[in-house]
């Protein structure tokens, strides 16, 4: 008996301690702010952004991240202009985390908007919080379609969703890369399965094999076995891009040279990374997202001179979803309610696109674009019209 | 199933169990003399995957450089990692242990200080970057240390290329090199404490603790080498690890370590040669499994056998321990 006291006595205190760090943030619960007035300016005002920002799939956070950055220091600059700062929400990409952080979102009254969450398996659980407290969400990369058919006022994106993508996919597997046998892959992932039985029912006929990985999981020699058995001519990947990328190491380790093709998840330079440069080569990756040197304006320009870098995938798309909540604090919507009308009406040229949502807060802009990697760079490779 | 697809299983199933092996030898020869579980094994094996890549990175490995040199540079990383793994588990027993053991304290406080020296190995990995920081020295070290929380890959300096094929599943060098490195490895560590003098030291503290201290064995001395050996197998391990599946990261241990330790809990916890054959029953398993059921049953294939082994067996399959096997 002692023993078990012992052994769990180390547990019970690190429990409690993590319960206590999760209970500080966020404190402040004061509901002044929201009574302002739609001239006010609310002292402290706050957009958040929900993504993540650490973890094994925090690289797309931080673009995104960092193109609302962008989008709220343009509007603070500007004479006059109401002062708003950007609240980090890190989930680390994980539906767990996101209860907690939603939470804490709609409890801190300064918070106006949010940017995100990011991923489909996080806005499934966030958006229901954001929806019940009437705060608005503009995600700027959640593409499960099921998303926009909960009936959440609050919820919007600036992208096209995986119905678009999805067959957007398929269509460039059949026609683009004449493919007639497909293999196809998802990670069991809100988002990364959706997407993917999209493609299957999509594919029809030419979907030769399935199989489902766990996010997390390292060694793939059985799927690799797997798509070598099928004689597969091309492979379908829905998910991220750390698995992803080890994925397709370990197909071309064992021989099997069969085009990849995967998502806007796994756009990023760490798929090349995990893969490496000579194995990447070839890789298609479908996305809704604009090509970033396609964006309108200055907003490449002042995005490389604000990071030092080029802008990364959905950086611009984050950009939009803020601009647009800054263009609504500066009509003087400082009001959650207000924000959430005003965004439900906006209808005004972006970077990415005409932003402009329908009924379920999806866009009624959409365009897919199809990425190869060329010399371990991705680059855009030609726009998918819908057939 | 096709006999080509069954090949491919089999042999990758192979490959990948031989490194449960040889990573399962650091909880099974520890366990042999201590009786404990040394759950900070898993971040050794991590260190060593770090000091791999690290080693490589400095000495410029690349794809495409000659035959010749890519072995040489993948022997240094071997070298590095094992000296780095095999330091870290001598850290763990000095730290984590051996004050304990001369207090004579309960097993379970060794275990839980052993939990937690696991956690300060991973989190001082997972953080270098704001080590480096504190230090000083993040700028100059920022190949390094930059990204801390994310994957880090390891650049194999030697292509894999077609060996021969076996009705139709073509054979890798990799995959090759992997399983044949391993099993050298276990059969010399086997050797190694079978035959030599260091070696019997290790079987006569496992068998019986008091009588070897009275012929004049020095059981700290014992306990020392048996972390070193798992510590220099689990270097090895990280090595062959990271040809195979190519990234690594702060918290890689986890789960690579519980399915060490499944295999090693498996072959019969505390049998050298009952490590190897759980590796290789285990990473069958899981491919079979993965293809009969889908990738993501591959977890629980893999403990529903363990389960099972254990229900009918609970010593393993080939039970019995370090000692008493060839007494």
């Amino acid at each position: 008996m002692r023993s078990i006291v012992k052994l769990a006595t180390p547990f019970a205190a690190a429990a409690l301690l993590l319960t206590a760090c999760g209970g500080t943030t966020g404190g402040s619960t004061d509901a002044e702010s929201s009574a302002g007035g739609a001239s006010g300016c609310p002292e402290g005002a706050s957009i958040g952004f929900f993504g993540a920002l650490t973890g094994p799939n925090s690289n797309l956070g931080n673009n995104i991240q960092n193109g609302v950055k962008l989008a709220v220091d343009q509007h603070n600059a500007k004479p006059d202009a109401c002062q708003v700062t950007v609240t980090p929400y890190d989930s680390q990409g994980l539906p767990d985390q996101a209860s907690g952080l939603g939470t804490q979102a709609v409890r801190d009254t300064k918070v106006l908007g949010i940017v995100g969450p990011a991923f489909s398996g996080e806005s499934k659980v966030a958006d229901p919080l954001f929806a019940e407290a009437g705060l608005v969400g503009i995600t700027p990369s959640a593409t499960n379609p099921a998303l926009a058919e909960n009936g959440w006022k609050t919820f919007f994106r600036v992208l096209g969703n995986d119905a678009s993508q999805g067959p957007a996919a398929a269509s460039y597997i059949t026609t683009t890369l004449q493919a007639k046998k497909v293999y196809v892959i998802d990670d069991a992932s809100e988002y990364g399965k959706g997407l993917a039985d999209i493609v299957r029912s999509d594919l029809g006929a030419a979907k030769v094999g399935d199989d489902t990985v766990q996010t997390g999981q390292t060694d793939f020699s059985a799927v690799v076995a797997g798509i070598r058995a099928s004689g597969a001519d091309a492979v379908f990947y829905g998910g991220y891009y750390s698995e992803a990328g080890l994925l397709l190491k370990q197909m071309r380790d064992a021989g099997v040279t069969t085009t990849f093709v995967t998502d806007d998840g796994a756009k990023d330079e760490g798929l090349v990374t995990a893969a490496g440069a000579a194995n990447a080569e070839g890789t298609i990756i479908t996305c809704p997202c604009l090509p970033p040197d396609k964006a309108g304006g200055s907003f490449v320009a002042d995005y490389t001179a604000a990071y030092g870098t080029a802008p990364g995938t959905y950086s611009a798309e984050g950009f939009d979803a803020a601009s647009i909540l800054m263009a609504g604090i500066e009509a003087g919507k400082t009001t959650r309610e207000d924000l959430l009308a005003f965004v439900k009406s906006y209808d005004a040229p972006g970077v990415t696109k005409q932003l402009k949502f329908d009924e379920k807060g999806e866009p009624s802009d959409i365009s897919v674009w199809a990425y190869k990697i060329a010399g371990g760079q991705i680059v855009a490779d030609q726009e998918i019209k819908a057939s | 199933m096709s006999l080509e697809t069954f090949i491919d299983l089999t042999f990758t199933g192979l490959v990948v169990g031989a490194i449960y092996g040889l990573f399962a030898l650091g909880y099974t020869l520890v366990y042999g003399v201590l009786r404990l579980i040394n759950f900070a094994h898993s971040e050794v094996f991590m260190w060593g995957s770090f000091a791999a890549v690290w080693v490589m990175m400095l000495l410029g490995g690349r794809t495409g450089m000659g035959v010749l040199p890519a072995i040489g540079l993948l022997l240094v990383a071997l070298v590095a990692a094992m000296l780095v793994s095999g330091g870290v588990a001598l850290v763990v027993e000095r730290l984590a242990y051996r004050r304990l053991r001369a207090k004579n304290a309960p097993p379970l406080v060794a275990l839980i200080s052993a939990i937690g020296m696991s956690f300060v190995l991973s989190e001082v990995m997972g953080l270098r970057d704001r080590i480096a920081g504190w230090v000083g020295l993040r700028e100059p070290l920022a190949p390094y240390v930059e990204k801390a929380r994310e994957n880090v890959s390891f650049v194999n300096p030697l292509q894999s290329v077609t060996l021969f094929s076996i009705s139709g599943f073509q054979v890798r060098s990799t995959q090759v090199i992997v399983l044949v490195a391993a099993i050298v490895m276990m059969v010399g560590l086997d050797q190694f404490v079978r035959r030599s003098r260091l070696g019997r030291g290790v079987r006569a503290v496992s068998q019986d603790p008091e009588a070897a201290a009275l012929m004049g064995v020095d059981k700290n001395r014992v306990i020392q080498l048996t972390f070193l050996l798992g510590g220099l197998m689990a270097g090895a391990a990280a090595v062959l690890y990271l040809m195979h599946i190519g990234v690594t990261k702060f918290n890689v241990g986890f789960i690579l370590g519980i399915k060490a330790f499944t295999a090693a809990v498996l072959g019969g916890i505390g049998n050298i040669r009952g490590a190897l054959l759980g590796g290789l029953v285990l990473g069958l398993a899981e491919n079979y499994g993965s293809n009969i059921f889908g990738s993501n049953w591959k977890d629980v294939v893999s403990f529903l056998l363990l389960v099972l082994v254990l229900l009918f067996r609970p010593t393993g399959i080939l039970g019995e321990s370090l000692g008493k096997a060839r007494a």
